[in-house]
């Protein structure tokens, strides 16, 4: 914008010419746009609206709208548990990720930049290894099952992989950097004298954090939030690799409807929903949390 | 159709002349790797197509579905194709279920683009889809001249009559498997393999026809003749009750044998040949068994997609196959229901122990007890696949 804003006002005498640059800088990322998202929704939607024709995967347009009930009537309770669990996942890692990105910013000195290539180091891995890799902590044979069964924590009968407890401990895990990252930048960017000013005013620890600290901090809890609710609620990998047939996610119906029945329409009416959904609980968020800068 | 007595496998008079020379026959036992055993190939039983095809050919399979050395890394038969016709021949281990992998090349079918394979292996519902929907080209009979060596039996399937289209790789046996540590006394019955001490460790298989087909058997309805939508769906309540009483883990395709040697499932429904490839593997762990109310029956079937770029290679090495001594050292390793006429005598000398294995070559009893889930309308495949998907949790 600020560029935008410069070339608008410098260059008076060549107005109408020069002006038109900033929309030829536009033009990729609107091509881009037009190509890989305003014409997939649309293909999308018109998808939704169709019916089963004879062969494998051939869909004739009906515009049939109840698709899109049917599918929700379905999948309620997929759609539920999804963001169900996309919300302990988000909490859990906001929980996990403050402390975390707080000493990484203020207490870290040197360490700084080699904590923060080990909050990344994970990405260096395949996101389906990692999450293979939960099976095996969380697994049988894995030390923690070893341990809390030998401590008579759980019986041996029970089991931590298969349950909904493996699921959500992988989408907190998987999603984490997502909000350790914003919430790092922003935290490191408060000038620690507005600190040292909340002490000069006799404020305590706790008092300079509630008031100065997490106020300041809040585009990167909104951003960090976002990024990590959006694609835990859409995600469907922990749930297939970790999850049992009672912890199936939205993510997992789309596929199935996709990949296993080929029922294009059902697919894309929940998808398409699930972005709208999506959208209005982010647009609710995001007017609540009150902040429009978001990083 | 499954009253198939001893008779087909009785071997016509000539048959065993089919079986290469002994003297070749050795040679392959001998490590198919050696350049001589390759040479003496070659005079064994090369045919004019194999000649002419050259170039490569790409094969889609499931996972443990070919011959396979673990010290080397490699496929003995297909290597041995390799070098007897000078065709390269990649093998790809990616189906996991029929309807996941069609699922994911059928755009490409339809539009008439590569899908990246030459030759693909289907169960036979999803085989007889495929012919339906014009996926897949027709042999020609010349070049695919081993076609005689084909079971009988398996030659007439209502999809494919006189099998222009598709040839049996393999039959499969959907039944219980165990881990022998965990169920010492082993599971025969529906109600051994839901019981108290397998709760949570239990997995079943997203083939909706052998998982519900196992528990219709059960229920007594007879899955290869006309049976109502009332009785399919009184067996997908049954599994949803598994499910949601805690019994039942996870509903799997092959992935299912990871989570047996992992100890995280101890009871499945699973397949045939996968659980003797994995004792092997696995130091004899697990035990698998058809029900005692019947388990299902099915082939798996090599066919050419209609985007193959290269058909007389595919012909090549789908006809090298259905060579006896090639067919039984497959088998040999495999075992699954082996197709082949001639290829029981021809395991003799691969490995005799395999000889009465009624897994590889069943008898009578064994046929008696296996039944084929009969075909589906294309409203009933989508009413049903729906139902057990919602089962599954997919809604």
């Amino acid at each position: 914008m600020a560029f935008l804003h410069a070339t608008g006002t410098k260059a008076k005498g060549g107005l109408k010419r020069k002006s038109l640059i900033p929309y030829f800088l536009l033009l990729p990322g609107l091509i881009w746009l037009v190509f890989f998202f305003l014409l997939p929704i649309l293909t999308l939607i018109s998808t939704s609206t169709k019916t089963p024709g004879l062969g494998i995967g051939e869909f004739d347009q009906t515009y049939r709208f109840a698709n899109y009930w049917d599918a929700i009537v379905n999948s309620h309770s997929q759609f539920i548990r999804s963001f169900e669990y996309a919300t302990i996942a988000t909490i859990l890692a906001l929980v996990i990720a403050y402390p975390l990105a707080y000493a990484i910013a203020f207490k870290s000195g040197r360490w700084k930049n080699t904590l923060l290539v080990l909050v990344v180091a994970p990405f260096f891995t395949s996101f389906i290894l990692r999450t293979i890799a939960w099976k095996q902590i969380l697994g049988s044979q894995g030390i923690v099952y070893k341990l809390l069964t030998d401590l008579h924590i759980i019986s041996t009968q029970t089991h931590l992989t298969a349950s909904p407890l493996a699921v959500v401990a992988g989408l907190t895990y998987n999603f984490l950097p997502f909000m350790t990252l914003p919430l790092y930048s922003s935290l490191e960017r408060i000038d620690p004298r507005t600190l040292e000013a909340a002490g000069d005013l006799y404020a305590n620890v706790i008092t300079t954090f509630r008031k100065v600290t997490l106020p300041l901090s809040m585009p990167g809890v909104v951003a960090g939030t976002l990024l990590t609710f959006i694609p835990a609620a859409g995600d469907y990998v922990n749930a297939d690799i970790l999850g049992n047939p009672d912890t199936k996610m939205i993510g997992n119906v789309i596929n199935a409807r996709y990949l296993q029945i080929v029922d294009y329409p059902t697919a894309a009416a929940l998808s398409f929903t699930l972005m709208i959904v999506i959208l209005v609980m982010v647009m609710i968020y995001i007017k609540k949390a009150g902040t429009e800068e978001l990083v | 159709m499954m009253t198939a007595s001893s008779k087909d496998f009785s071997i016509p008079p000539g048959t065993s002349d089919l079986v290469s020379t002994p003297f070749s026959r050795r040679a392959l036992l001998a490590g198919a790797g050696g350049l001589g055993a390759a040479a003496l190939l070659g005079t064994g039983f090369e045919t004019e197509s194999a000649q002419a095809a050259g170039g490569s050919v790409r094969w889609a399979n499931w996972s443990l579905y070919l011959d396979y050395d673990n010290k080397t890394k490699k496929y003995p038969t297909l290597e041995a194709f390799i070098k007897k016709t000078g065709i390269s021949a990649k093998y790809f281990e990616v189906i996991d279920d029929n309807d996941s992998f069609t699922a994911k090349v059928q755009p490409q079918l339809k539009l008439k683009k590569d899908i990246g394979y030459d030759v693909v292996t289907m169960t036979e519902w999803m085989a007889a889809r495929w012919l339906a929907s014009g996926f897949v080209q027709k042999f020609d009979d010349a070049a695919v001249p081993n076609k005689k060596n084909v079971l009988p039996f398996l030659l007439n399937r209502p999809f494919d009559p006189g099998r222009h289209y598709s040839l049996p790789w393999a039959g499969i046996i959907a039944g219980f498997a165990w881990n022998k540590k965990k169920t010492p006394k082993g599971i025969h019955t529906i109600e051994q393999l839901f019981a108290k001490e397998n709760k949570g460790k239990i997995e079943v298989l997203s083939e909706m026809r052998d998982t519900i087909g196992l528990v219709m058997l059960w229920q007594g309805t007879d899955i290869s003749k006309p049976f109502t939508e009332d009785k399919f769906m009184n067996a997908v309540d049954y599994v949803t009750k598994m499910i949601h009483d805690g019994f039942i883990r996870q509903i799997k395709g092959q992935s299912y044998q990871e989570d047996l040697i992992s100890g995280d499932a101890t009871a499945v429904i699973g397949w045939s040949g996968d659980i003797n490839q994995l004792n092997l593997q696995n130091q004899n762990q697990f035990g698998f068994a058809v029900p005692e109310s019947g388990g299902t029956f099915s082939t798996d079937n090599l066919m050419i997609p209609s985007t193959s770029t290269n058909k007389k290679a595919a012909e090549a090495l789908i006809n090298y196959y259905y060579d006896p001594l090639v067919a039984a050292k497959v088998a040999n390793y495999i075992t699954y229901i082996c197709p082949v006429n001639g290829a029981r005598e021809a395991m003799a000398k691969v490995n005799p122990k395999q000889v009465n294995n009624t897994l590889i070559f069943p008898d009578d009893k064994m046929w008696a007890n296996l039944k084929v889930f009969r075909g589906l309308t294309p409203t009933e495949q989508l009413k049903f696949s729906t139902a057990f998907q919602k089962a599954s949790g997919n809604g």
